[in-house]
């Protein structure tokens, strides 16, 4: 069906711009003059603009502008005032007995937040962002603990670090590198007893001669029975969790050459609530005792 | 037209448009519609709801503060947006709809600026009369008649912005304590800001600019002209019945009379005469004008009239229009229709089903699992509990899948938490798996978290993955 044809009724009259291409002429549909002006009033708002506020870019920076706004500057106040705000509860915190501040439900939540700031900074560089560790790194969520899981343990830990220089108070141990002391044989044969009473496979006969060697040279530390000792910072050796590996290849290595895992005293670079904070932080990451 | 020496004017100050007051059926339906949307906007932050201590009592409360939208028994929380997404589709569907059968119905009767201008020009009218007295005041020179006449229009005019934004702000907070804030000048700086920003662009909108609104800056219009077709129900004037014009009862002279009545009334300050033209609104005070000159002459209503170009094109050529109700029923109306009532459906549904109580799961993926010293492999969920009740509630939390698992909640010895009343509550979970269970060896297994409310019994779950030692 073809449309039916519309006739339109006359257009008053249309000034046009006095172009005209081949016939074709411009008409002129004026502007309104208030759209004009508010485009002369948003140039001169640009140019003041630009005066006012950092804009024509130089060498080195920007011209600052007249009302001395920057973005750096603002940041810096607003972290002021966070921690001006926040000085009350840092002041509780630096001081707080960890052990009973669960019984604080504001300084505890205070506490975690701040701890996974803290924590994310200082720490996950090691122990992981999701605090799982790696090899040689020891994982904080499990329930195993080298030197102690209660808080006040892992607040110890965190302000004196391990094997450290640069802390008198830092948890140490050493232990010997025992191939100087053992021979390689002897050193396979306590590597199966480990096995052995990690329930692991193992030779059972290398085992029961491993098992002499280990109560004449590991268990004054790793204790009789092999389960450790969190005075001296030995690991368990009996249970399913290891901080370089539990394989025989890698206890072999373990046992030959020793390891020396540091830890720094972030009591000597962070402020006491920082501390506080981050052992509340990782005292609730699920395996705090 | 030849080149003449003075180049043409490129930019033109507005026309002052003076609407002439008109009595008509049209008129009637936009002075209720009026009163009715007005009167919603106005009272609605006034009705009371009651929702128990605790709780607000304003019916309809956007409250910004604890992010909630309460909607007289519906309360919608942040989470849930997807209602507002949802009525911004229907709204914006319904807008296609109304466009397509209808035109500019929402120009004509409902839009805020042609509502708010409709009012200002009645309190125009009230304060400096009608039509001919106003363009006689716009000429006059600025004396002590002229400044009273305007100053008191103008105070009346900001005092109606100043209700306008007042109203605004009460949608946000209670608005007996904001008012008795306001007066006493103690409210939050944000509440005087926001009315004064408001009773300005008001003042401003339906004051000043008007119809430069509608011709120049709103986009509306323009998009409209994509959804009307031949079908769709316009404002036209039947040229073909009222040309040519002239003095009545005269031979060989059209019904119209050339009295000026539409344009007089017209607020877009147009001829309708001239055909379909992009001011137009649609709000058929045109038709009332010109319906009363023709009782007058004794003629038949409707020269000017809705109508739709098809329509037009039969009836010049001496057929009848088709009914309105076959312009209105289309394919492209119904796929409208349709569209809209599905959306709303949707939401209807969706608001029927969701549950006073809710959870959110999210696994704790760094790391997937952790090995505990008796070789029990343990997977970490956030999980996030929400009470909708009005009392603080007893969660209890537990889980089914097909191997054995176990639950623990951090801070707690038993399965059930204390949620607080109209909270959410997130607590940690462990879920763990023995050395010996099939779980802690199996990559994946799948595991349903159940949340019971211990006082009703409802319950709620969610699907989620226990993660195993790959070995």
């Amino acid at each position: 069906m073809s449309k039916p044809p519309i006739k339109h009724a006359p257009k008053p009259e249309v000034s046009t711009t006095g172009h005209s291409w081949d016939g074709i002429e411009e008409l002129n549909n004026p502007l309104p003059r208030w759209w004009v002006w508010i485009l002369y009033a948003t140039i001169v708002w640009g140019i003041g603009y630009t005066i006012a506020y950092p804009a024509w870019p130089l060498i080195s920076g920007a011209t600052p502008g007249l009302l001395g706004f920057s973005t750096r500057a603002q940041v810096e106040q607003d972290i002021a005032a966070v921690a001006e705000a926040n000085s009350a509860l840092t002041t509780q915190l630096a001081a707080a007995d960890l052990t009973k501040i669960s019984d604080n439900p504001t300084l505890d939540g205070f506490a975690k937040n701040a701890g996974a700031a803290v924590f994310r900074a200082n720490c996950s560089q090691c122990h992981g962002s999701g605090a799982a560790g790696a090899k040689g790194f020891p994982n904080l969520l499990d329930d195993d603990w080298l030197w102690g899981g209660s808080i006040t343990d892992i607040a110890y830990t965190i302000n004196h670090g391990v094997r450290n220089e640069q802390d008198p108070d830092a948890r140490w141990s050493q232990m010997p590198a025992f191939g100087e002391i053992l021979t390689a044989p002897e050193i396979d044969q306590v590597v199966q007893y480990v096995l052995s009473i990690s329930d692991q496979e193992n030779d059972a006969t290398m085992a029961v001669a491993g098992a002499t060697l280990f109560a004449d040279n590991c268990a004054a530390c790793h204790g009789d029975d092999g389960k450790g000792n969190r005075d001296l910072g030995a690991p368990n050796l009996t249970d399913a969790i290891w901080l370089y590996g539990g394989d025989k290849a890698t206890l072999t290595e373990t046992v030959t050459k020793a390891r020396f895992g540091v830890m720094p005293a972030w009591g000597l670079r962070l402020s006491p609530d920082e501390v506080n904070a981050a052992a509340v932080y990782v005292h609730q990451l699920g395996g705090g005792e | 037209m030849p080149p003449t020496d003075s180049p043409p004017a490129l930019y033109a100050a507005r026309e002052p448009v003076f609407p002439r007051r008109v009595k008509g059926r049209f008129r009637n339906l936009k002075w209720g519609l009026m009163a009715l949307m007005l009167g919603i906007y106005y009272i609605t932050p006034w009705i009371r709801w009651d929702r128990g201590p605790g709780m607000p009592d304003q019916a309809v409360l956007i409250d910004l503060a604890t992010r909630r939208f309460f909607f007289f028994w519906i309360e919608i929380w942040p989470y849930e947006f997807y209602f507002v997404a949802g009525l911004l589709i229907m709204a914006g569907l319904g807008l296609f709809l109304f466009t397509s059968a209808l035109g500019r119905v929402w120009c004509g009767y409902a839009c805020p600026q042609t509502v708010w201008t409709d009012l200002f020009i009645l309190v125009e009218r009230w304060i400096e009369g009608d039509r001919n007295a106003r363009v006689r005041l716009y000429n006059a020179k600025w004396d002590a008649h002229k400044v009273r006449l305007r100053l008191t229009k103008w105070i009346v005019w900001l005092l109606i912005g100043l209700a306008t934004g007042g109203a605004w702000v009460f949608y946000f907070t209670d608005a007996p304590t904001l008012l008795s804030n306001l007066i006493h000048g103690t409210a939050h700086p944000v509440a005087y800001i926001t009315m004064t920003i408001l009773t300005l662009t008001t003042f401003f909108f339906g004051g000043v600019a008007r119809e430069q609104v509608c011709i120049y800056a709103c986009p509306w219009p323009r998009i409209q002209a994509a959804m009307m077709d031949e079908d769709t129900i316009t404002i036209g004037y039947r040229d073909w019945r009222g040309e040519p014009r002239g003095k009545a009862n005269v031979e060989g002279h059209g019904d119209c009379i050339d009295c000026m009545a539409c344009v007089n009334v017209c607020p877009m300050g147009i001829d309708i005469r001239d055909g379909q033209q992009m001011a137009c609104i649609t709000c058929g005070l045109c038709i009332d004008a010109c319906d009363d000159t023709m009782a007058r002459i004794g003629k038949p209503r409707g020269l000017i009239d809705y109508y739709t170009l098809k329509d037009e094109a039969v009836e010049r050529a001496g057929g009848t229009a088709k009914h309105i109700w076959k312009h209105i029923l289309r394919p492209r109306t119904l796929l409208y229709t349709g569209l809209w009532s599905l959306v709303g459906l949707g939401l209807l549904f969706a608001l029927f089903i969701r549950s006073d109580i809710d959870m959110t799961v999210a696994p704790v993926r760094n790391p997937t699992y952790i090995v505990q010293s008796d070789g029990t492999i343990r997977n970490v969920y956030d999980i996030r509990l929400r009470n909708k009740f009005n009392d603080a509630r007893q969660f209890h939390l537990s889980l089914s899948a097909d191997s054995i698992l176990r639950i623990g909640i951090e801070g707690t010895e038993d399965q059930t938490v204390t949620v607080p009343a109209d909270e959410t509550l997130q607590i940690r979970v462990y879920v763990s798996a023995r050395p010996q269970d099939h779980a802690a060896h199996e990559e994946r297994t799948a595991l349903r978290f159940w949340v019971e409310d211990v006082t009703s019994g409802d319950r709620a779950h969610v699907d989620t993955i226990f993660n195993g030692k790959d070995n």
